[in-house]
């Protein structure tokens, strides 16, 4: 009975180091496009925590504009995903209301939405990843902090791009919920920054492209664009988000993401 | 008579409103230490009532109110020190009951590491089920608002929340009572016979001023949050009483009289939050000296993430309400939740304008009563929200509460702008 149960755990360690460790039965593609991210993702490690005030244009065809001002608070996790408070101020109506979320690399990520009218917490579902966020074209998965774990990947080609050396790598949303079956990212070889996205839906057309300009580098290490630019192809609307005021290491801690902070949040 | 005094303080306020604002502007600029913000609310509210009233008093058709809640906000000390006012004064041009003014918030909140410090006039919200709040006991229902009972008062408190790794407690001192709101006369949506505002009597000997207290847990596991308190205090649901009213010469004036009991009372909230759905439970056990009884509230939520390959979402609930003390006859003390049925279905368009549309149904198990609501909303702009509510309500049987409110089935369309 014990060793039956101890050659069970082995058995589960070994797969999990399997899909831990996927390097195994990947291509050579597969392979450079992982390390890609990883490296990445790696060259981002140690900004502990931000802040920035974060304005988004939507924009429909005739357009029209519509404003939301947002205020983020973000905690970097170590081994999991980050944490991170949304507090909106535009449009009005809204005011007040905060959204708390411990992100995960591949299990749900825990939600709740703070509603300042009944003062009331809610836990929310987190498994729309594919709907609007405040009606625009991102999706709230677009939003989300980029894990490693959330793809797997395909390196595609080394490409210039506004003059720039860049590597073009697909990536393949693990999360069914995802309203994606790929994406295509550049990232420029020097630096490792995202420059471009293009989304393909479910059913594999081109569905919106995000641009990111204005790279400015904070504590000589992160680099964070002043803007982004999401385009729908497929209802020509689009948003834009203008980011300012960003501050890393302000001294936020676990103490600052919970039910409590939420309720004050400003 | 209270409501009286708060009348005048509030004319007052409101006319000082726009002065403040302008204030405020040099405010964030001159201090350096402390931030300043004005924001709130006018918005506009038309009734239309199908059918004349039940009672002869009642209006007869339109009901048009104007309200206002502006809400000023100071913080220094990088945001651990704060300070929130916010005054509420609705204007209603028929029923004088519902012009009323009340103080939502004011309080002083200093956050610490571990610990939250919060005093003076505040709101505070318990529970995760939608039809029906039960396990929400701090604040008194401002039900002359709106009959959904999601309009609360003001509630004078001193509240320390702790932090500690197994969750989050908070201790409640609430001196100070205050007493429900209800339709005048002139009213509608109100009980067959009006409640009298001057006629109140309390259980304890302190009255208004007992003071009440309250701890509660609360704490994310997982998939689940739970919450846990215990409330002792003053009863929040009066016990209405018919009395002749001695005051009116002619003997069929009648009034209902209230009577606030001393209550213990337990309660839990259960959300299991897994993947699509949302399941909740809220119970409570309150023990007065009339009575003792357990009740709850449960059910789920279902999402349906963009349908028909949209941007829609699509959102079903369902709910259950019991009570111990089952089938009352109107006049007696119990719930007119006591075997219910609650199905509703919310739709969010997602686009620019957080456009919104709700349905719900309610169906009495025990006997033949329903009520039917839809809530249509939308924003126009960046400052205004337009919403239109439809609501009927039906029973066959004398002995129900909704027996009175059958005439009452209306339509109302409100705009608000929001600064």
């Amino acid at each position: 009975m014990f060793t039956k149960k101890i050659l069970i755990s082995v058995v589960s360690a070994l797969s999990l180091t399997l899909v831990g460790n996927v390097s195994l039965a990947l291509t050579l593609a597969e392979q450079k496009g992982l390390d890609i991210s990883v490296e990445a993702k790696k060259r981002d490690i140690g900004w502990q925590d931000s802040t920035a005030d974060m304005l988004m244009l939507l924009r429909n065809q005739q357009g029209q504009e519509s404003i939301r001002e947002i205020k983020m608070k973000s905690l970097e996790i170590h081994n999991d995903g980050d944490k991170s408070l949304t507090i909106f101020n535009k449009p009005r109506d809204v005011k007040g209301t905060a959204f708390l979320s411990f992100s995960h690399p591949v299990e749900a990520d825990e939600q709740w939405l703070f509603l300042p009218a009944l003062k009331r917490v809610k836990r929310i579902s987190s498994r729309n990843k594919s709907g609007p966020f405040m009606g625009s074209e991102f999706a709230f998965e677009d939003l989300s902090s980029f894990e490693v774990e959330k793809y797997s990947y395909k390196f595609l080609a080394e490409e210039k791009l506004n003059n720039i050396n860049m590597f073009k790598v697909e990536q393949y949303p693990v999360d069914e919920n995802s309203g994606y079956t790929r994406r295509v990212v550049w990232l420029d070889t020097k630096e490792y920054r995202v420059h471009k996205i293009d989304f393909y839906d479910r059913k594999n057309s081109l569905l919106k492209t995000l641009s990111f300009t204005d790279y400015k580098q904070y504590l000589a290490k992160h680099w964070r664009a002043d803007k982004q630019e999401m385009i729908n192809h497929q209802n020509g609307k689009s948003t834009e988000l203008q980011w300012s005021n960003y501050t890393f290491k302000t001294g936020l801690s676990d103490k600052d993401f919970n039910r409590n902070s939420l309720k004050r949040a400003r | 008579m209270l409501i009286n005094k708060f009348k005048y303080k509030f004319t007052t306020l409101v006319l000082c409103l726009s002065s403040l604002s302008m204030q405020a502007f040099s405010a964030s600029e001159t201090a350096n230490d402390i931030e300043f913000e004005v924001s709130g609310n006018v918005a506009l509210e038309q009734r239309y009532f199908f059918k004349e009233g039940l009672y002869i008093q009642q209006l007869s058709h339109y009901q048009a109110s104007v309200s206002v809640e502006p809400e000023l906000y100071w913080q220094w000390n990088d945001g651990n020190d704060s300070v929130i006012f916010t005054p509420f004064y609705r204007f209603d041009g028929q029923d004088d009951r519902r012009s009323h003014g009340d103080i939502r918030e004011l309080a002083y909140i200093h956050a610490s590491d571990d610990w939250e410090l919060r005093v003076g006039i505040r709101k505070e919200f318990w529970g995760v089920t939608e039809f029906q709040h039960l396990v929400d006991v701090i604040n008194q229902t401002d039900s002359v608002e709106d009959f959904d009972g999601e309009d609360k008062l003001g509630q004078q408190m001193i509240n320390l929340s702790l932090v500690k790794e197994w969750g989050i407690v908070d201790l409640f001192l609430l001196p100070g009572f205050r007493e429900r709101t209800f339709a005048g006369s002139d009213g509608r949506l109100r009980a067959p016979i009006v409640v009298d505002e001057n006629n109140v009597s309390y259980e304890s000997s302190a009255g208004q001023q007992h003071l009440d207290f309250a701890v509660r847990w609360a704490h994310s596991l997982g998939d689940f949050d739970l919450g846990a308190y215990w409330f002792h205090g003053t009863n929040r649901d009066p016990y209405l009483t018919t009395s002749a009213d001695s005051t009116e010469e002619r003997l069929t004036s009648y009034s209902l009289m209230q009577h606030y009991s001393q209550m213990d009372q337990l309660g839990i909230d259960v959300q299991a939050t897994l993947g699509d759905w949302l399941w909740k439970f809220e119970s409570i056990y309150r023990d007065t000296s009339v009575e003792d009884f357990w009740a709850t509230q449960a059910g789920f939520e279902y999402s349906f993430i963009g349908v028909f390959d949209s941007n829609l979402d699509l959102g079903l609930l369902m709910e259950h309400s019991w009570d111990s003390r089952g089938e009352v006859e109107l006049g007696e003390q119990g719930s007119l939740f006591q075997n219910d049925l609650f199905l509703g279905a919310r739709l969010a368009l997602n686009d620019m304008q957080s456009s919104e549309f709700l349905m719900g149904i309610s169906s009495d198990l025990d006997h033949n009563a329903f009520s039917f609501l839809i809530e249509a909303s939308s924003r126009f702009g960046d400052n205004f929200t337009v919403s239109f509510d439809l609501r009927l309500l039906q029973s066959n049987e004398q002995s129900d509460l909704l027996y009175s409110l059958s005439r009452d089935d209306h339509a109302q369309l409100s705009v608000a702008y929001y600064f």
